[in-house]
């Protein structure tokens, strides 16, 4: 008989672990409107945290938020939160230098910006006398030989934006036992590099937007999430933030929907969804390329556009400012592409750098729009370049000049 | 008609569907938004169809709206007075892209899958070279009109959609579409019976190029300047025509039945999303409706054979 009744207590174990697993695949996948418009009235509708989560990192990144960084406070790109410097003597040489660049791609208008800028802080040193940079063209296979090829080439120091993490990992090692490496943008998963430069963070970015929402969108207010896409880590951190938020606050998430980044695509979403709930109170989006779009789907359905947050890119403010909308946009700042030419530069002297360069994160507001908002530039140029004071501005970022 | 009464069947019933989980759909508002986002991919399905019914393939028609978008984007930067003749370029690029591809195929011999497969290439590779990945420039309010604002409550996009319609179905009754159709039946008889068959083709390529002009103007008006917005349309438009029930390789096939293929695909992606399943599944849709469709299409042909063969399934 106890023999019975622990086979009983096992199976009914089993089974209760089969109910409490099932039930987040349930949630993430509704089977029809109707049952995910029931389910997402008892819980935040935010579906199940991500696998990217990681709580320490969560708490880190919004902490930062709050700290003041280090270094000139009209130069972001030379700041940093809270450094732990290393020291760099044992690369010190003289120049002048030969600087080498793997970057991952510039297949978006961010990193095209980026890439612009990194290019004019080149021309700033004299003392860089050669600067060989590869693109990747978004394929990790051609990274990897990129940067096998770029040790070939008398590299003094070598920067790598990755273009995955766990894929280049192993190619970032190989190359930090013969060059100094910097590694910038997207992280590596080791250590091995002098220093990795990045802003505070998707946590970051993420929880300034939904906190933005939960702030501005009444009690009870339905909320669309638009994610560009699954698997990403740095957008994975984005919505895992901005999930950490809704499901803490009182506002409903009645969807969140993949956009593929395409602007077609995320009007067609949001027109689906002011149609089927009448009204939708706030948008939540892990990037602003597409932000445009989603307020034109309001405007269409001549509906006021919600609170909504969007990034730094130019057509977003513009609009911003042009339907005075209720609208925040954290930053993925391009400034950042400044930083490791730097950094390079501070190595090849023997001047200690942070080991992790965490660089100011700022968010626009309405209070702060009128500084970002430049009408000469062009509609994809991202606002926190930092690239204002560089030679060939605006002409070479595709601005007009007056 | 008769021809495009299965498809027709198909479409009510998905139309049916969003109806029953969307109600909103039944509303006059509804519905012409269902039509409006469908526009495009119904005129590149008509487009597509003249190609198709000729014997021929257009793969380039997805890069090429990308391609007229950007282009546009740059060309009108943000200005008004640029607004039409930009719209009358886009459609001679249209046309020439077209012409180009319809006399490699005829007077080259070359195989139009690799000709438009190559063209497919050339533009988008055009396109990353000229933006470098991301586009410049802007669209005018006057040239987004047409995809975005309407007259009183019936968007542009649908009264363009109707003429265009109105224009290929009056077209195959012409005798433009009965050679077309003879060409792309039996290529030699109808070269032999006195038919221009070249002609007949590089006439039908052109249409495809201006098909996807016209698509282009629709979705760069809906939704503004991007680099992806053509992504994937060639496969979009080739699943629509055979889902009508055009017979790939020639011949057979009403350009009505190819439009209605083209708004049955739009419900069922309509459908899928409102059930909530991932827009990555729209291409796998594509890809069996296009093997089932054309299987389905093979049974029939040889039925007289097939019997036999079903029995030794049936007792296998």
């Amino acid at each position: 008989m106890p023999r019975h009744k622990a086979a009983v207590a096992v199976f009914s174990a089993l089974v209760l672990a089969g109910c409490t697993t099932d039930k987040p695949t349930t949630a993430t996948q509704p089977a029809a409107p109707a049952a995910s418009a029931s389910q997402s009235a008892q819980s935040a509708g935010t579906g199940t945290q991500s696998k990217f989560f990681v709580q320490a990192d969560f708490d880190a990144q919004l902490a930062m938020r709050s700290q003041t960084p280090e270094g000139p406070s009209d130069k972001p790109w030379e700041q940093a939160i809270a450094p732990q410097m290393t020291d760099t003597a044992k690369y010190k040489k003289d120049g002048p230098y030969h600087l080498c660049f793997s970057n991952a791609a510039v297949n978006n208008p961010w990193r095209q910006v980026g890439w612009k800028t990194m290019q004019a802080e080149v021309g700033l040193h004299k003392e860089i006398e050669k600067f060989t940079a590869l693109d990747a063209e978004g394929k990790d296979d051609k990274q990897i030989s990129d940067i096998a090829e770029l040790q070939a080439k008398g590299c003094d120091a070598l920067i790598i934006s990755p273009n995955t993490t766990a894929t280049l990992t192993p190619a970032v090692t190989a190359a930090c036992g013969k060059v100094p490496v910097i590694v910038f943008d997207r992280g590596v998963e080791t250590d091995c590099p002098v220093t990795f430069i990045k802003p505070i963070g998707g946590y970051a970015f993420g929880a300034d937007a939904a906190e933005f929402l939960v702030e501005k969108v009444p009690a009870g207010g339905k909320v669309l999430a638009l994610r560009i896409l699954p698997g990403v880590d740095v957008l994975e951190t984005r919505w895992s933030a901005a999930k950490v938020v809704f499901d803490k606050s009182k506002v409903q998430v009645v969807g969140v929907e993949f956009t593929d980044g395409d602007a077609a695509k995320t009007k067609s979403i949001v027109s689906d969804y002011i149609q089927r709930h009448g009204k939708i109170d706030g948008v939540w989006m892990d990037a602003g390329a597409t932000a445009v779009a989603a307020i034109e789907a309001f405007e269409d359905a001549g509906l006021p556009v919600p609170p909504i947050n969007g990034e730094d890119q130019q057509d977003f403010l513009q609009k911003w400012k042009d339907a005075n909308l209720t609208a925040v946009a954290p930053t993925y700042p391009t400034y950042q592409w400044r930083t490791p030419i730097i950094a390079a530069l501070k190595i090849l002297k023997g001047e200690e750098v942070p080991k992790m360069w965490n660089l100011p994160q700022p968010k626009v507001t309405s209070e702060n729009l009128a500084t970002y908002l430049k009408p000469n530039m062009p509609p994809l140029h991202y606002a926190l370049c930092g690239c204002e004071d560089l030679p060939g501005f605006p002409e070479t970022w595709g601005g007009k000049k007056g | 008609m008769k021809r495009a009464l299965p498809i027709l069947a198909v479409l009510v019933v998905l139309l049916a569907a969003i109806a029953v989980a969307n109600p909103f759909f039944l509303e006059p508002a509804g519905f012409l938004a269902f039509l409006k986002r469908a526009a495009p991919l119904v005129i590149l399905a008509a487009g597509q169809y003249f190609v198709i019914v000729s014997g021929e393939f257009d793969l380039s028609v997805g890069s090429l709206v990308t391609a007229e978008v950007v282009i546009a984007a740059r060309l009108i930067d943000g200005d008004e007075s640029a607004t039409w003749p930009v719209i009358a370029l886009l459609i001679v690029i249209g046309l020439l892209v077209g012409l180009v591809n319809g006399v490699v195929t005829t007077k080259l011999r070359v195989p139009s899958f690799i000709v438009t497969l190559g063209m497919l290439l050339i533009l988008s590779g055009a396109v990353f070279l000229w933006t470098g990945g991301a586009p410049r420039g802007a669209l005018s309010e006057g040239f987004r009109v047409f995809g975005r604002g309407g007259l009183g409550p019936v968007p542009w996009s649908v009264l363009i959609l109707l003429a265009v319609g109105a224009a290929a179905i009056w077209l195959m009754r012409a005798d433009f579409g009965k050679t077309l159709m003879a060409t792309g039946d039996n290529e030699r008889a109808a070269a032999l019976s006195g038919v221009r068959v070249d002609r007949a083709k590089i006439f039908a390529f052109m249409l495809s190029g201006l098909a996807a002009a016209v698509a282009a103007i629709l979705l760069g008006g809906f939704a503004g300047v991007s680099a992806q917005v053509g992504q994937g349309l060639e496969f979009s438009a080739i699943t629509a025509v055979v889902l009508g029930g055009v017979v790939l390789g020639g011949g057979r096939g009403s350009v009505l039945a190819a439009m209605a293929g083209a708004f049955t695909l739009e419900a069922l992606f309509t459908l899928l999303n409102l059930y909530g399943i991932s827009g990555a599944l729209e291409f796998t849709v594509q890809g069996v409706i296009i093997i089932a469709a054309v299987a389905a299409g093979a049974i029939r042909l040889p039925w007289k054979f097939t019997p036999r063969k079903g029995d030794a399934h049936a007792a296998s």
